[in-house]
């Protein structure tokens, strides 16, 4: 049977995320000392063999991005931490913060004295606000410690923008501006916040890092699925027996998440669907949960992995209702900047609408397939590009569903 | 504090406009105006800018709204949970419908998207304080610690 692996949970409730010493007694900071003895091409060169690939969702090779912003030439660079957790369902980077803060701080240490950074920022979305204290204390026992040395850590806060979490927006409003996404390239590695070289990662992605330090790169790059290495943390919600979070080795299959973990269906339902990945995440029907939990299988389904958040619906769900909340969502969350998304995400919303009313007909989803491919090709950001993808695959897997609903 | 204050203790952080805003929430639960056009001032940003952040993101409020703000999530996890049983029943408490205010300041209700606390739906937040497995019975009770 499957079994639950922990490496960014690893002290997750059984230390004191408050107390530095209880975190250093499980061999905290021990990996950034290492890091700081070795040479800094042999450290990224560590990190990229690892294969540790972004937890954010965009699965880019770390070390690799590191070394970008490592061979730019800058007199100031920057370590950013995305802790803009939005993507509804999802919460793993609060556990992480919540529970054993030091290892988010070490694994930013790490990166930056490997790009040459002197002064990191966490991004703290506005929802998680009370988490600020613990961050920031934190950080300053890190501080007195000594462990530090000469990089400033700052904790600042969103305000509730979805699109945030898109990294160039993230920097925008660490700017103190509107989190608008740019125009890409230059990418945030060569150009980023106040355009120096930036290295952003995901909170998850960041605490890896400890752990591949002391147990070497071979050890983490043999878990799990080769291409998309480590672990994952997934969290559960909707009609789950299990609404909690569990974190796995990539190899595990959508199957075992739902229904080992899981435990199944509530209230002895049938399943019907998984959203994985967020509200942006494909819905997966029963004849595709034989897929692991890995980056390039969710891919090869026309799914994605994303933040890991997996949102089960029993048979009672009525998946047009559902897709039509989530394209509200993405109306609503739009930025406004580019005009497919702006305008793309509104029409989606409308023919949703329609359908879900009972007035729409095959004309609706085969405008809904067109317009949600148009988006995917044509949006600046990942959150115009994503948003169709509810709608896209439900007429693909769930064509039953909208045709109980045409006029 | 007056706003200028809050600001002013902001004035040297780069970037520093939302951490200002935040604190100047924290004591009016909204955005005045003015305090938009001194932001401005101090940051050496134009107005149009201060007041593009001040309305770009979703917490922020250039509208007088009530002291405590509950913000009821709406997000898939806490929908099938029953969150729009809980809307309901918190429109009824308070006399009010989602965006209004009641007519003593006390209570502002909003809805919002995933607070990032789907381990334990329907969620809702009071002042940012997030309240687990809430039901139409727990409100009252809810409610009570800010009256």
């Amino acid at each position: 049977m499957a079994e639950e692996m922990r490496i960014v949970l690893r002290n997750y409730g059984k230390i004191d995320p408050l107390k530095i010493d209880d975190y250093i007694a499980q061999g905290g900071y021990k990996s950034l000392e290492k890091a700081r003895s070795m040479d800094k091409k042999a450290l990224m060169d560590e990190v990229k063999k690892s294969n540790l690939r972004g937890r954010g969702g965009a699965g880019f090779n770390c070390g690799m991005k590191w070394s970008f912003a490592a061979s730019a030439q800058a007199d100031q660079k920057y370590v950013v931490c995305n802790a803009d957790e939005g993507e509804p369902g999802t919460y793993k980077d609060r556990l992480i913060m919540e529970g054993d803060p030091h290892t988010l701080i070490e694994g930013m240490a790490v990166c930056a004295y490997a790009i040459g950074a002197t002064k990191g920022y966490i991004y703290l979305r506005g929802e998680y606000l009370f988490l600020v204290e613990t961050l920031e204390t934190a950080i300053a026992q890190a501080k007195e410690k000594g462990f530090l040395k000469d990089f400033d850590l700052e904790v600042r806060s969103g305000a509730g923008a979805y699109v945030c979490g898109e990294e160039t927006a993230l920097i925008e409003s660490i700017e103190g501006k509107r989190g608008e996404p740019r125009f890409k390239p230059p990418y945030p590695p060569n150009e980023g916040l106040w355009s120096k070289p930036t290295i952003v990662n995901n909170v998850e992605t960041y605490a890896n890092i400890p752990v591949i330090l002391e147990k070497g790169a071979d050890w983490y790059a043999g878990i799990g699925v080769a291409s998309y290495p480590g672990t994952k943390v997934l969290t559960l919600t909707g009609d789950v027996v299990n609404r909690t979070f569990f974190e796995v080795p990539t190899d595990t299959t959508i199957r075992d998440v739902v229904f080992t973990f899981g435990g199944g269906v509530r209230d002895g339902k049938r399943f019907k669907a998984v959203q994985i990945g967020g509200t942006s995440g494909a819905f997966i029907p029963e004849s595709l949960l034989d897929t692991r939990v890995a980056f390039d299988d969710m891919n090869a389904i026309g799914a994605t992995l994303g933040s890991g958040a997996t949102f089960v619906m029993d048979e009672t769900r009525d998946i047009v209702d559902v897709v039509t909340r989530i394209m509200k969502f993405f109306e609503h969350e739009s930025c406004g900047k580019c005009t497919p998304c702006r305008e793309g995400t509104a029409r989606m919303h409308e023919l949703m609408e329609k359908i879900n009313e009972g007035q729409g007909s095959d004309k609706d989803t085969a405008l809904l397939n067109k317009l949600g491919n148009v988006m995917t090709y044509s949006c600046l950001c990942g959150l115009g590009q994503a948003s169709p993808a509810p709608a896209l695959t439900t007429i693909k897997h769930f064509a039953a569903d909208y045709q109980a609903k045409m006029k | 504090m007056s706003y200028k204050e809050i600001i002013a203790k902001y004035a040297d952080k780069p970037g520093g406009i939302i951490e200002a805003y935040h604190a100047i929430q924290r004591e009016m639960s909204y955005l005045p105006i003015e305090a938009v056009g001194e932001t401005a001032e101090v940051f050496k940003v134009p107005v149009s800018q201060a007041y593009g952040v001040a309305t770009f993101y979703s917490m922020f409020s250039v509208k007088a709204r009530g002291k405590n703000i509950i913000r009821l999530c709406e997000s898939a996890p806490c929908h099938v949970a029953g969150a729009e049983e809980v809307l309901a029943a918190l429109e009824k408490e308070l006399g009010i419908k989602v965006g209004e205010s009641t007519a003593d300041g006390k209570f502002a209700l909003e809805l919002s998207e995933c607070v990032g606390q789907c381990q334990a739906t329907p969620v809702l937040t009071v002042n940012g304080k997030p309240y687990f497995e809430v039901s139409p019975a727990k409100l009252t009770g809810i409610l009570a610690e800010y009256k």
